[in-house]
C-alpha cells in the first residue's frame, strides 16, 4: 500500500514546503523592517503587472528551465550535478565562439549553431566529472563543484587574454554581429497583433526552453534511454542485472545534463547580452537545483518552478529598486526552497504520511 | 627569490592557510562522524559577518568571535536537523546552507549598516592584533633563525596559533579518547555504535556542533583578523577548498595540516605574483587560482593515491532489524 | 526451581496493519540453549529486536531472573545482561578486534586504560571459553567465523548472561558452524543462557535443550528438543504436513545446452571467487548447485548472467559466449536466450519504485514488441502484456500500476519468474527462487520451474536450501570455495554426503 495518495506527494508536499519557505521569507522581511504584504504586492506588480515585467520574468524563467532540467535529468540517474553553473559558463563560451567567428546569414540559422555549440561545450564540461565518476569513482558532487571554479578561472583567462577586443578594459567579448541577434518577444508577438514590451529581454529562446521541457519529458518517460536512466538511478546493481551499462548511463545522463545547462547560454548570452561577459550566468546554474527540487524532477514541475523563480527574480529586482530589501532576498528564498523541498523533505512528509494513514484507518 | 621574500610568502601562506585549516578540521569532525558537509562555506560566511558585526558594535573582538561561533552553530544545527533528525540529503542541505548564508549576510548587513552589504571597517579592539612572541625582537638579528622566528613564527593573531594547536588536539581527541573512538566508529558503521548502546544521533550532533565551532572560528578569523570587516561573499570558495583539502588529507588531522598549507601556499603565490614566468613559460594567474581545484580533481580521480571516505558517510542512519 | 533466566509474557507488536508478534510468552531456563525456529517472516527477528530494545512492544512484559525489566533501548538490554549476535555483524571493519570490543563499553574518557584492561579480560575469556582471536587484528582481515567470535566476545565482555544468536550459521561453512556449536556448548556449561534463532531444523535438533516454534507472529509450541522430531517441528512451523518432495517426472535430458569450462572470476578486491569451474547442463534438465552461501554460487550466476566479467569458456548450444568486454552484459545474454532469476530480487531483479509493468520490461525493454517506433516505447502494449503475465502467474493483486515494493515477497518473486520464464529461454539461471517467499508461492514457483524443464529447457538452480536442491534437481553439483567439489544424483546421495562436500571435505574431482 502507498503511504499516501500520489497527488499529495506531487502537489501537497511541494506546496507546503513553498508555504513554509514563503512564511520564513516574510519573517525575514519583517525582521529588516519592511512590510511583507507590500513587498509581495510590489513583486507581483513588478514582475507580472506589465509586459515589461513579464518579459523579465520569462527571461529569467528561460534560464532556469534549462538549468532546472539539467539538474533533473542528472537526478533521475541519481547524480547530483552542482556543476550547472560552470557548464552554463562554458555554454556561453561556445555561443560566443560561433557567434563571433562564424558568419551567420540570419538568426534562425545562427540559433541552431548556437544551440549545438552551447550544448557541446556544456556537455564537454560535464563529461570529465562524469567520466571520473563512472571509471574512477570520484564523487560527482565534489568534482562538479571543482569544475565550477575551474570554469570561472578558464573563462576569466579566455576573456582577459584571448577574446577581449583590443583597447577594451572590460573582460568581455566584442558585441556579436547583428545577424546573430535573436528576436525578442516584442518582435515575435508584433505580427500577431500583440504588443509586448520592447525593452524586455525575453526572446525566442523561451520557445526552445519549453520545447526542451517537452523533449526531456519524452526522453525520461517514453524512451528506452529514459527507462535505463531511471532504472540506473534507482538501483545500480539492478541496472547491471538488466544489462544496462552504468558507464554508458552515467556518461549520457551527465552529457545531456551538461548540454542542457550549456544551452542556457542561447538565452542570456546570445539573446540578452549579445556578448559574453565574465559573470553571465549569475547563479542560474545553482537556481536550477532549487527549480528541480521544487518541480519534483519532473519537466512540467521544472517548467512551473522556473516561472516561479523567474517571478521571484524579477520581483526581487523590483524590490531592490524601490525598497531597502536587497536582491539577496532571492538567494535566501532560493535557499529556503532547497532546504524545505530537498533537505527537510521528511519534516513535511512524515507528519503528512501519518495523517493520511490515520485518515485511511478511520475509513476502514 | 631571496630569503626574506621567501619568508614573506611563507608568512602569507600561514595566514591564508589558517581559515582553510580550521574549516578543514571542521569538515573532518563532521565527515568522520558520517555527515558530509558541503556547507562549510556558508557557516564560515555567516560567522564572518556576525563576528565583524558584533565586534564593530561592541568594540570587542572576543564578543565578535563568540557571535561568529554562535551563528555558525545555528547553521550546523540546521544541517544536523536536516541530515540527522530528518534523514534528508546531506549534500542538498549543505547547498541550501551556503545559499542561506550568502543571502542572509548581505540582507542583515544592509539592514544594520547600510553600506551595500558590508560592515564598517574594524579598528582597535574590534580586531585581532598580531602577537609578538617572546624574544622575537631580540632574536631578529640572528642570521637565518632570527628572521624565521620574527617574520614567520611570531607576529600572527591568536587565532592562527589556536588553529595550529587544533591539529594535535584533533588527533588526540580522535585517536586517544573514548569520544574519538565512538566518533570514528559512527562514521564507519553506525549500527555497531547503536547496538553497543551508544546514541548515534547524539554523537553525530556532537560532531556537527564541533564542526560549527571550528567553522565559526574560521569565519571570525577572516573578518576580524585576516581582514578588517565583512564584505559580501568574503569566503570566496574557501569552504570548498577546505573540503578539497580534507579529501586530499584522507580525513586525517596531520595530513589536513599539510594539505591546507599547500593550498595556502598556492593562494599566497597567486596573490603575490600575477603571472609566473617559469623559464619562458608564463603561467597565468588564473591557473594559480584554479590549481587547488584542479589538484583536488586529480586526487579524486585517484591518480595520487586513493582517498577512501568514511564508509557510512552521507547515509542517514536508519535502524534495521 | 529457580526463576527463568528470561521470561516473556504476552508480547505483541504490530507494524501498521501487520501483526508481527502476537501474544508471545516463553520462559527460558538458565544454563540452557533455547531454540526459536520459524519460517522467514514468522516474527523471530521482531521478537529479538524487542528484547534488544530496538522496538517497543505494544503490549507484554519482560522478566529477567524473575524481575520485571523494561528494555527501552540497547543500553538497557546490555545492562540487563543481554548480548546479541546479529545475522549481519555490527563491527567496525577497519577497527581492531580490541577497539570493537571496547566500543561503547569503555571505562573512562581515555582509551589507553580501557584497551589494556580489555586485553587482559580478553585473555581470560579466551581461556575460559576457548575463543581464540588476535586482539590487534583488523576486522576486515578476519574470516567470517572469527568475526562472529568477536561478536560473541563483545557480548561476554559486557558480561552478558543471556546470549541471543540470530541465524548464526547462515554465513558459516559447516566446519565453522560445528566450531560455533562447540563454543555454545562450552558457554552453556559455564552457565550462560543462549537463545538460538534459526530456520534450520538440524541445528535445533543438534544443540538445543528446548525449542519454541513461531508461525505468523505467534508462538505455536514450546517443547523439549528430546521429545520431538524434525518432522513434527516442520509441521508446527508451516502449520500443515509439508511435502518436501516435489512431484516431477523423471528428466528426459536432450542435447547439451550449456558448457562451462574452467570458469574463473576475480572480484574487485582481487579475491578469486570462482577458481576454475566446469559443468554442463542438458536440455530438459535441472542442475542444482548446493553450497554454503558465499562459496562462489552468486558469482557463478552473475558471470553467466553477464553481470560480472570472468575468464574461461562458456558455450550456449555450441556457440561461445564472450565473458568480458563488449557482449558480456545482461542484455547480450538475454538476446541469446539466457534468462536469469537473480538471488536478490529486491536489489537486482526488480526496481522497487517502478510500477509492475515497468518491471515486466526490466531487462527486456529493448524487445521490439514494447516499442512504438524507433524512438519511443509502447507503454500501453507493455501494460497489456503485464496484465496477461500477472494473470497467468496468479500475481496478487493483478494491478500493473502497483509499485513493486507494494507487493508481498511471494508476489514480487512471481513477477520476476513470470518475466523470465515467459521469455521461453534456452537456459534459465535461478538463484534462491523461494527465499522470503510464502509456502503457497514456493509450490507455484517450483511447479513453473519444472514445467519449463519439461519443455526441454536447461535450468541452473542455485539455492542454499538443501531441501530445495534435493527435491528439484536432476543432478546436484556442490560448490565450495569457488570450486565444484563433486556431482551427485539426488536419489543416490543424502544430506550427510552433500554436507561433507559443502564443507570441502571430499573432492572426487569433476563429474559423477
Amino acid at each position: 500500500m502507498e503511504k499516501m495518495p500520489k497527488w499529495a506527494d506531487v502537489v501537497l508536499i511541494p506546496l507546503i514546503s513553498l508555504i513554509l519557505a514563503a512564511a520564513i521569507s516574510a519573517l525575514v522581511i519583517l525582521g529588516i523592517g519592511e512590510d511583507p504584504v507590500a513587498a509581495v504586492k510590489l513583486m507581483v506588480k513588478g514582475s507580472l503587472g506589465s509586459t515589461y515585467g513579464w518579459g523579465y520574468t520569462l527571461y529569467y524563467a528561460t534560464n532556469f528551465m534549462f538549468t532546472g532540467l539539467a539538474v533533473a535529468v542528472a537526478f533521475h540517474a541519481s547524480m547530483f550535478n552542482i556543476g550547472g553553473e560552470g557548464q552554463a559558463m562554458l555554454g556561453g563560451l561556445g555561443v560566443a565562439l560561433v557567434c563571433l567567428f562564424v558568419p551567420w546569414p540570419h538568426w534562425s540559422v545562427a540559433i541552431l549553431g548556437a544551440i549545438a555549440a552551447s550544448a557541446v561545450f556544456g556537455a564537454a564540461w560535464a563529461a570529465i566529472p562524469a567520466y571520473l565518476q563512472a571509471r574512477r569513482g570520484s564523487h560527482i558532487v565534489i568534482t562538479t563543484i571543482m569544475f565550477n571554479f575551474i570554469a570561472a578561472a578558464l573563462l576569466n583567462y579566455v576573456l582577459v587574454n584571448l577574446l577581449r577586443p583590443a583597447g577594451s578594459m572590460d573582460p568581455a567579448t566584442a558585441k556579436f554581429p547583428a545577424a546573430t541577434n535573436l528576436p525578442t518577444l516584442h518582435e515575435l508577438l508584433a505580427p500577431l497583433g500583440i504588443s509586448f514590451s520592447k525593452s524586455a529581454p525575453a526572446n525566442v529562446s523561451l520557445i526552445i526552453a519549453v520545447l526542451a521541457c517537452v523533449a526531456v519529458w519524452a526522453l525520461i518517460w517514453r524512451t528506452r534511454l529514459g527507462f535505463e536512466l531511471r532504472a540506473f538511478g534507482k538501483s545500480e546493481s539492478g541496472a547491471r542485472y538488466a544489462g544496462i551499462s552504468p558507464f554508458k548511463i552515467t556518461m549520457l545522463a551527465m552529457l545531456i545534463s551538461g548540454g542542457l545547462a550549456g544551452m542556457m547560454a542561447i538565452n542570456n548570452v546570445m539573446g540578452e547580452a549579445e556578448r559574453l561577459v565574465l559573470n553571465a550566468v549569475e547563479g542560474a546554474g545553482f537556481i536550477g537545483i532549487a527549480v528541480s527540487l521544487m518541480g519534483r524532477n519532473h519537466p512540467f514541475g521544472v517548467f512551473l518552478a522556473a516561472i516561479l523563480f523567474g517571478f521571484l527574480y524579477q520581483g526581487g529586482a523590483e524590490l531592490a529598486l524601490w525598497t531597502n530589501i536587497p536582491r539577496e532576498l532571492i538567494v535566501v528564498i532560493q535557499a529556503l526552497v532547497i532546504l524545505f523541498t530537498g533537505a527537510l523533505d521528511n519534516m513535511v512528509r512524515m507528519p503528512l504520511e501519518r495523517l493520511f494513514l490515520a485518515l485511511r484507518r478511520k475509513e476502514a | 627569490m631571496d630569503y626574506l621574500t621567501l619568508l614573506q610568502v611563507l608568512d602569507s601562506t600561514v595566514r591564508l592557510a589558517t581559515p582553510l585549516l580550521l574549516a578543514c578540521l571542521a569538515g573532518l569532525f563532521s565527515e568522520r562522524a558520517g555527515i558530509f558537509d558541503i556547507g562549510l562555506e556558508g557557516k564560515m560566511l555567516l560567522a564572518a559577518f556576525f563576528s565583524a558585526a558584533v565586534a564593530y558594535v561592541t568594540g570587542s573582538v572576543w564578543l565578535g568571535l563568540l557571535a561568529g561561533i554562535a551563528s555558525s552553530m545555528v547553521l550546523a544545527g540546521l544541517h544536523g536537523l536536516a541530515s540527522i533528525t530528518f534523514r534528508g540529503n546531506q549534500l542538498i542541505s549543505g547547498v541550501a546552507i551556503n545559499f542561506l548564508a550568502a543571502g542572509m549576510t548581505v540582507l542583515i548587513a544592509q539592514d544594520w549598516f547600510k553600506q551595500g552589504g558590508r560592515t564598517p571597517s574594524l579598528i582597535g579592539g574590534a580586531r585581532f592584533e598580531p602577537i609578538t612572541l617572546p624574544l622575537a625582537e631580540t632574536l631578529q638579528p640572528v642570521p637565518v633563525i632570527g628572521p624565521l622566528y620574527h617574520d614567520l613564527i611570531s607576529g600572527h593573531t591568536v587565532l592562527v596559533y589556536i588553529a595550529f594547536l587544533c591539529v594535535p588536539a584533533t588527533w588526540w581527541l580522535l585517536y586517544r579518547t573514548r569520544f574519538g573512538l565512538r566518533l570514528r566508529a559512527v562514521g564507519e558503521n553506525p549500527a555497531a555504535v547503536d547496538t553497543a548502546g551508544v546514541s548515534v544521533v547524539g554523537l553525530r550532533y556532537a560532531a556537527v556542533a564541533i564542526c560549527g565551532i571550528l567553522c565559526g572560528i574560521a569565519g571570525a578569523y577572516l573578518a576580524t583578523a585576516l581582514q578588517a570587516g565583512f564584505v559580501k561573499d568574503m569566503t570566496a570558495g574557501r569552504g570548498y577548498i577546505a573540503l578539497a583539502a580534507l579529501i586530499f588529507a584522507k580525513w586525517r588531522p596531520w595530513y589536513a595540516l599539510s594539505a591546507t598549507l599547500l593550498f595556502g601556499l598556492l593562494q599566497a603565490v597567486a596573490l603575490r605574483y600575477q603571472n609566473i614566468d617559469l623559464g619562458g613559460v608564463v603561467i597565468p594567474v588564473q591557473v594559480m587560482d584554479a590549481l587547488p581545484y584542479i589538484l583536488t580533481v586529480v586526487i579524486l580521480a585517484g591518480f595520487v593515491g586513493k582517498a577512501i571516505p568514511p564508509r557510512a558517510g552521507g547515509e542517514p542512519y536508519v535502524k534495521e532489524r | 526451581m529457580t526463576a527463568p533466566a528470561l521470561e516473556l509474557k504476552g508480547i505483541s507488536k504490530a507494524f501498521g496493519p501487520v501483526q508481527a508478534n502476537k501474544d508471545i510468552s516463553i520462559a527460558v531456563q538458565p544454563g540452557t540453549i533455547h531454540g526459536i525456529i520459524g519460517e522467514n517472516g514468522a516474527g523471530k527477528s521482531t521478537l529479538m529486536s524487542i528484547l534488544y530494545g530496538f522496538y517497543k512492544a505494544d503490549a507484554g512484559e519482560i522478566f529477567i531472573k524473575g524481575e520485571k525489566t523494561a528494555i527501552p533501548d540497547s543500553q538497557a538490554a546490555i545492562a540487563a545482561g543481554i548480548g546479541m549476535v546479529f545475522q549481519h555483524f555490527k563491527l567496525v571493519e577497519n577497527f581492531t578486534v580490541l577497539e570493537n570490543i571496547i566500543l561503547g563499553a569503555e571505562d573512562g574518557r581515555l582509551l589507553r586504560p580501557s584497551l589494556s584492561k580489555a586485553r587482559k579480560v580478553l585473555r581470560q575469556l579466551e581461556q575460559e571459553y576457548e575463543l581464540h582471536v588476535d586482539p590487534d587484528e583488523i576486522i576486515e582481515n578476519l574470516s567470517v567465523g572469527h568475526q562472529q567470535r568477536v561478536e560473541i566476545l563483545k557480548a561476554l565482555y559486557r558480561q552478558a548472561d543471556i546470549l541471543i544468536l540470530d541465524e548464526p550459521t547462515g554465513v558459516l561453512t559447516p566446519a565453522e558452524a560445528d566450531q560455533l556449536f562447540r563454543i555454545l556448548d562450552r558457554l552453556r556449561e559455564e552457565g550462560k543462557t543462549i537463545i538460538l534463532i534459526t530456520h534450520k531444523l538440524r541445528e535445533i535438533m543438534e544443540i538445543t535443550n528446548t525449542v519454541s516454534v513461531m508461525r505468523r507472529g505467534q508462538m505455536t509450541a514450546t517443547v523439549k528438543t528430546a521429545d520431538t522430531t524434525p518432522e513434527q517441528l516442520a509441521e508446527l512451523m508451516v502449520g500443515r504436513k509439508v511435502l518436501l518432495q516435489v512431484e516431477k517426472a523423471p528428466a528426459q535430458p536432450g542435447k547439451t545446452v550449456l558448457e562451462v569450462e574452467n570458469l574463473k572470476v576475480t572480484d574487485a578486491k582481487g579475491v578469486a571467487r570462482l577458481k576454475g569451474v566446469s559443468l554442463d547442463i542438458r536440455a530438459g534438465e535441472i542442475l542444482g548447485i548446493a553450497g554454503v552461501a558465499g562459496n562462489g554460487q552468486s558469482e557463478l550466476l552473475e558471470v553467466l548472467g553477464g553481470m560480472i566479467p570472468g575468464d574461461g569458456v562458456i558455450r550456449l548450444n555450441g556457440a561461445e559466449i564472450p565473458l568480458s568486454g563488449q557482449g558480456a552484459n545482461g542484455k547480450a545474454r538475454r538476446d541469446i536466450g539466457i534468462a536469469h532469476v537473480p538471488e536478490d530480487r529486491q536489489r537486482d531483479g526488480l526496481i522497487m519504485d517502478f510500477h509492475a509493468w515497468e518491471n515486466v520490461a526490466f531487462g527486456y525493454h529493448h524487445d521490439p514488441a514494447y516499442q512504438k517506433n524507433a524512438l519511443f516505447m509502447d507503454n500501453a502494449a507493455l501494460r497489456e502484456d503485464t496484465a496477461r503475465k500477472m494473470e497467468k502467474f496468479d500475481v496478487r493483486p493483478p494491478d500493473p500500476w502497483l509499485a513493486a515494493k507494494n507487493f508481498s515477497g511471494g508476489n514480487q518473486q512471481k513477477v520476476v519468474v513470470a518475466r523470465e520464464i515467459e521469455r521461453n529461454p534456452d537456459l534459465l539461471l535461478v538463484g534462491q527462487p523461494t527465499r522470503g517467499v510464502d509456502i503457497g508461492a514456493i509450490e507455484f514457483i517450483h511447479k513453473q520451474i519444472i514445467a519449463l524443464r519439461d519443455q526441454g529447457k536447461a535450468i541452473l538452480l542455485v539455492s542454499v536450501e538443501l531441501d530445495e536442491i534435493m527435491s528439484l534437481s536432476d543432478r546436484i553439483a556442490v560448490m565450495f570455495d569457488g570450486q565444484i567439489m563433486g556431482e551427485r544424483l539426488p536419489d543416490q546421495t543424502n544430506a550427510q554426503e552433500l554436507g561433507l562436500l559443502m564443507a570441502g571435505m571430499a573432492n572426487d574431482g569433476g563429474a559423477a
